[in-house]
Formats: C-alpha cells, structure tokens, sequence
C-alpha cells in the first residue's frame, strides 16, 4: 500500500507537469490547427533562459522569471510571425515539418549558447522529501503539482470569462465567423502561440528544478504527444486529464511492472485509443464534406 | 521558339522520357554515374553509397507521404525492421545477402502494413503521432528485445558476398546500391502509370471523393504502406549490409525526420524530386563540416559549435525551403529548365 501511494503522488505530480506542457500544444491547435512539435523545445528555452539569468548571471529569483516570461512571450509571437504566417492554407505536413525545423533550429542555439553538459538548477524550491500518507515525496514535486493545477485553472478562466479567451474559442471555431464579428485572427494568433510559449517555460522552470536543465527536456516534448492525443488535441480538460493519466499510467507500470517499459506504454495506449476513438477522449470529431 | 510538345503517335506521347532534351539528359546522366567510380576517391565513393540508400529510403516514403497523403513520421523505425531483420537472417541462418535482404523487404512490408492499419479512420495529424508511436514502439523492442536484437550492443553482420567478391567494399557496393536504386525508380515511376498508383494519388489528392469513386480506401492505403515499407526496409538492410554491423541509434526520430526533410526539399510526389532532396540532405551536414575545417583558423569556436551549426541550418533550410519554395528543388529544377527553354523571353 505505500508503494501504492508513492507511485500515485509521483503519477499526479508528473502528470501535472505533462499537462501543463500539453496546454501549450492545445492552445495552439485550438486557436491556429497548428500542431507545435516545437514546444519541448520552448520547454528547454524557458528553462535554460531562467538558468543563464539566475546562475549565470545573478539576477534575483522574481525579477528572472518576469525577464522569462518577457523574453517567452517576444518568442512566441517572433515564432508566430516570421515562421507560422506565412504557413496559412498550407497542407498540413507542410506546417507540421515547419514546426520540426523550427525545434531543430531552437536547440541548435540552445546549444550553442549552453553547451550539452547537464548542469545543476538553482533550486527555487526546496526539495526536502515530505511525508504523505506513509509515502515520501519530494516538496519541489509538490509545488510543481500545485503551480501546475493553478496554472490550468487560471487558464481555464481566461477561457471562459476574458475577452480574449472567448475570441480565441471564436478563432478557433471558425476564423471567417470570428473576422467578421471584428476579431482579429492575426492578433489571436500572437496571443496564442506568446501564451503557449509562456506555459512551455514555466513548465521548463518546473521540471528543470527537479531534473536539472539539460537537452534532454527537449525530450519532454515527444512525451506530451500521448497526453494530448488521449485528451483529444482541442480539449484544455483532455490535456489535464489526460496529463494524470498518462503521468499514473507510467509510474503504476514503471513500478509494478518495471523500468522501461513505462515509456513505451503510453504510446502503445496512445494507438489502442486512436483506432476506439480517432478524435481522442475528448475530442471534437470533425464532419468532413467533399 | 518552342510551343508546345506535340507527338503524332501513342507511343512518343506514353514514354517516360518524351523530348530530345530528356533523352540526352539521361544519357549523361548515365554516363556520370557509370564512370564516377573509376574517377572518385574512397570518400567520395562512401557518400555516393550513402546517397544511393538515401534515394532509395527517400523515393520509399515518398510513395506514401508524396503520393498517397499519408504522414508518416515511422521511416526511422521501418529502417530499423529492415535493417535488424537482414542483419538476423544472414547471421543466424547463413542466408546470401540478396536473400536475406529481400525477406527482410518483405518482412518490413508486413509491419508497415500493421501500422498502417491505424490510418484507416486516422487523418493527418492524428496519423503523424500514431506513425510517430510506431517509431518509438519499434525502437524499444529493438533495444530491449536483447535476446534477438542483442539490445544496446551492436549486431555485427558477417560480409556480403557475391560470386566470390566482398560486396561491401564501396566500390563494390556502389554497383549493388545504385543498380537497386535504379530498379526502384523504374518500379516507382511506372507505378504512377498504373490502376493502383492513379487509386494513391486519388487518395491524396481527396480521399472522400476517391472511396465515391469506387477507389478501395482500406485495399490502397494498406497497400501504399506495404510498398512504401518494402523499399524503406530496402534502405534499411543495404545500410545493414554496408555497415555490417547494425545500432539502434542509427533508426532514431531523426532519422524519420532528416527523411521527411529530404522528400520535402526535394519535392513531395515526385520521384526526381526524392534524388534531389536525398543527395541534398545528405551531402549538406559534409558540405558544413569541411567548411569548419576550412574556417577553422579563423574561427576557432567553429569546432565547439559545429555539430549545432549543422543542426541549425537543418532547421532553417526546411523552414526556408517551406516558407519561399514549397514544391522545393524539383520546382526550382523546373523553373530553370523553363527559364533557358523561353530565353529571352521568359513570359
């Protein structure tokens, strides 16, 4: 029973993070049709800025992650204008490559700049393990848990109740609809991909804290593709419930069955659920006409 | 002043190559590639052979992402199938080359076919990540099936040998590599010619209206994927038998990737389109690396940030390519014909 609980808190709180990282990839496609295979390249950006400004060179805690959050957000929007606009009425395979040039471009610099070597993070949050029912779990995990569900259920009311989380469901809907109700698509774009920029490297903070930064959080992205798949690619609750699963599923199996196998399972869930349900848990299923 | 191309007989008008200028071409063409081994060095023989399995693996995913529509994100895995199996079969069971080769073809037909049952009710992006969990599911048995696959170490492949000859010398192997390309391209080409080709490129072209016109949707997307895979597992077992020893971390992501890459800058849905994009991508990672050396005294960061510059003008020249030529080099190959066949008077 200890163990049983231990694999669960470390399941919520990876999964946690997998949805945080997922909600970029949502936000995206939800506002644009754009997939962004990309974004565990904004992941490792947003972990490695914050890193270079604090350890490098010595900015206080709050004011580097204003200074992240700034330089992601003139990202997201620079990514959107010079990369995506021109990729509008494109086939989508051209706009899936452009977003795999584009992750291959962003870690070519990253690594440039930082090298390949892993590096200790600068804790900002203690890592002291605390107890839980019996199971022990890290306090950074914890905060990551807690940052995480915070964050999603801020963005859940941006959805629901600011005026530009309604155009953005506008766009998302039906672009000519949204242009014609005087929403402009260009300007909904920018906030959707600075946004996603944004949770990307929140998410890079989060998880850089407890694994240390290195090229490997780039990996995080091919992880999310499962938990968005689950979810459905246009669902925000998808992401977060399919985040937790995907997060319990690998620790249940990593645990009681066995290292290894827990990064191949999701994928192997991943197809079983595409071919039951195509679009996804809870995903929109699309009516095509000729 | 040309005007048109006009042919009084069936024939002329059903031949691959219709005009003098195509036929000349091809001769060169043939001439160079007949003669290159005797002139070139040993390193330059290895890029050719590197290329010719590139065109091969190139013109076989270019069946079914150029043609048939259908992404696939799967190459590196398909590679690994063939490449794993020839590398078995001619180790444990003592089978000739050619012979293990071809199961393995055909073996690797069978798995893209597997996989490629997903896309039957999968679309586009849905279909990208599914062939990308393909890709990660292969590479994970390949490394932790290490009964078989001997897992992280390396499968080490005894020699191919022809009437007596080690066919993995690279002057060797340049005659095995491009003869087999060449027979992939004439399968390809005519392929586009026939009732099943014309049914792929329907599919692609508007799949709904294709399966209203009687066009077998589960039949010819399972069947592009079983050709697709054949000369993609190809690649794979040549690459197995040049190498003689096979790894895991040559199958990865990128790999699926650089081949997309490669059909991509090339020319989706074409076959000359797969040469240029193939000899391309991989004559550009050679083509930065000599320029570091060459610049090496100047800039002595060059050697630390080599490997990403390569990685970054990988990423760019895809997004440059996407952005200002989407029908890339087989388009600006076009293009230039047009301009000398018009000159001077281009419009």
């Amino acid at each position: 029973m200890p163990l049983f609980i231990q694999l669960t808190l470390t399941g919520l709180t990876n999964g946690a993070i997998l949805a945080l990282a997922a909600l970029g990839f949502v936000l995206i496609y939800k506002s644009s049709d754009v997939i962004n295979f990309a974004q565990g390249e904004f992941l490792l950006i947003g972990a490695y800025v914050i890193f270079g400004l604090v350890a490098q060179f010595g900015v206080a805690w709050p004011l580097g992650m204003i200074l992240t959050v700034l330089i992601a957000v003139a990202l997201g929007i620079a990514v959107e204008r010079l990369v995506l606009r021109p990729m509008i009425g494109e086939p989508i395979i051209s706009v899936i490559m452009v977003t795999i040039g584009l992750a291959s471009l962003l870690k070519a610099i990253v690594g440039a700049i930082w090298g390949t070597i892993p590096q200790a993070f600068p804790a900002f949050i203690p890592s002291a393990p605390v107890k839980i029912l019996g199971a022990s779990v890290g306090e950074d995990r914890l905060w990551a848990f807690v940052i995480a569900i915070a964050m999603l259920g801020l963005f859940n009311i941006f959805f629901t109740r600011s005026r530009e989380g309604i155009a953005m469901r506008a766009v998302a809907d039906d672009q000519q609809a949204a242009l014609s109700m005087g929403i402009s698509v260009k300007r909904i774009f920018a906030w959707a991909w600075s946004i996603a920029a944004v949770t990307a490297s929140l998410g890079g903070m989060l998880v850089a804290n407890i694994v240390g930064v290195s090229g490997e959080l780039a990996g995080f992205g091919l992880r999310v593709f499962p938990v968005v798949i689950l979810g459905g690619l246009d669902s925000i609750p998808g992401a977060i419930i399919g985040g937790i699963i995907i997060g319990l599923l690998e620790s249940y199996t990593g645990g009681y069955i066995g290292e290894g196998l827990n990064q191949v399972l999701p994928f192997v869930v991943l197809i079983v659920i595409l071919m039951v349900r195509p679009y996804g848990l809870f995903g929109q299923e699309i009516i095509e006409r000729v | 002043m040309i005007s048109g191309i006009f042919h009084s007989r069936y024939e002329d008008d059903m031949a691959l190559r219709r005009t003098h200028a195509q036929k000349i071409r091809l001769v060169i063409l043939v001439i160079a590639f007949i003669t290159f081994p005797f002139f070139a060095d040993r390193y330059s023989l290895t890029l050719a052979n590197q290329v010719g399995i590139a065109v091969i693996g190139a013109i076989g995913l270019n069946i079914l992402v150029g043609y048939t529509g259908q992404i696939s994100l799967g190459q590196g895995g398909f590679m690994a199938v063939g490449a794993y199996a020839a590398g078995l079969l001619t180790l444990h069971f003592g089978m000739p080359w050619w012979a293990s080769t071809l199961i393995a073809c055909l073996f690797t037909a069978l798995v893209g076919v597997l996989f490629g049952i997903p896309s039957l009710r999968l679309k586009g992006l849905y279909l990208a990540i599914a062939t990308l969990s393909a890709q990660v599911i292969i590479l994970w048995v390949v490394t932790h099936w290490t009964a078989v696959t001997g897992g992280n170490d390396a499968l080490v492949v005894p020699s191919p040998t022809m009437f007596g000859i080690k066919l993995n010398k690279d002057f060797n192997f340049y005659w095995v590599v491009w003869s087999i390309a060449l027979i992939a391209t004439l399968l390809t080409v005519n392929l586009f010619r026939t009732r099943f080709g014309r049914a792929f490129i329907a599919i692609r072209d508007q799949d709904i209206a294709a399966s209203v016109m009687g066009v077998d949707l589960f039949k010819y997307k399972l069947l592009s994927f079983a050709i697709s895979s054949f000369w993609v597992g190809m690649a794979g077992a040549l690459t197995a038998h040049y190498r003689s020893i096979v790894t895991w971390e040559r199958f990865t992501v990128d790999v699926s990737v650089l081949y997309l890459a490669m059909i991509i800058i090339g020319g989706l849905g074409s076959v000359t389109g797969s040469y240029l994009g193939a000899t391309f991508m991989t004559l550009l990672p050679v083509l930065l690396t000599n320029l570091g050396r060459a610049t090496k005294d100047t800039f002595p960061i060059m050697e630390t940030i080599l490997p990403f510059l390569q990685q970054g003008v990988f990423g760019l020249v895809i997004i440059l390519f996407l952005i200002f030529e989407p029908e890339g080099l087989n388009k600006m190959w076009k293009n230039a014909k047009d301009y000398f066949r018009l000159w001077p008077f281009s419009y």
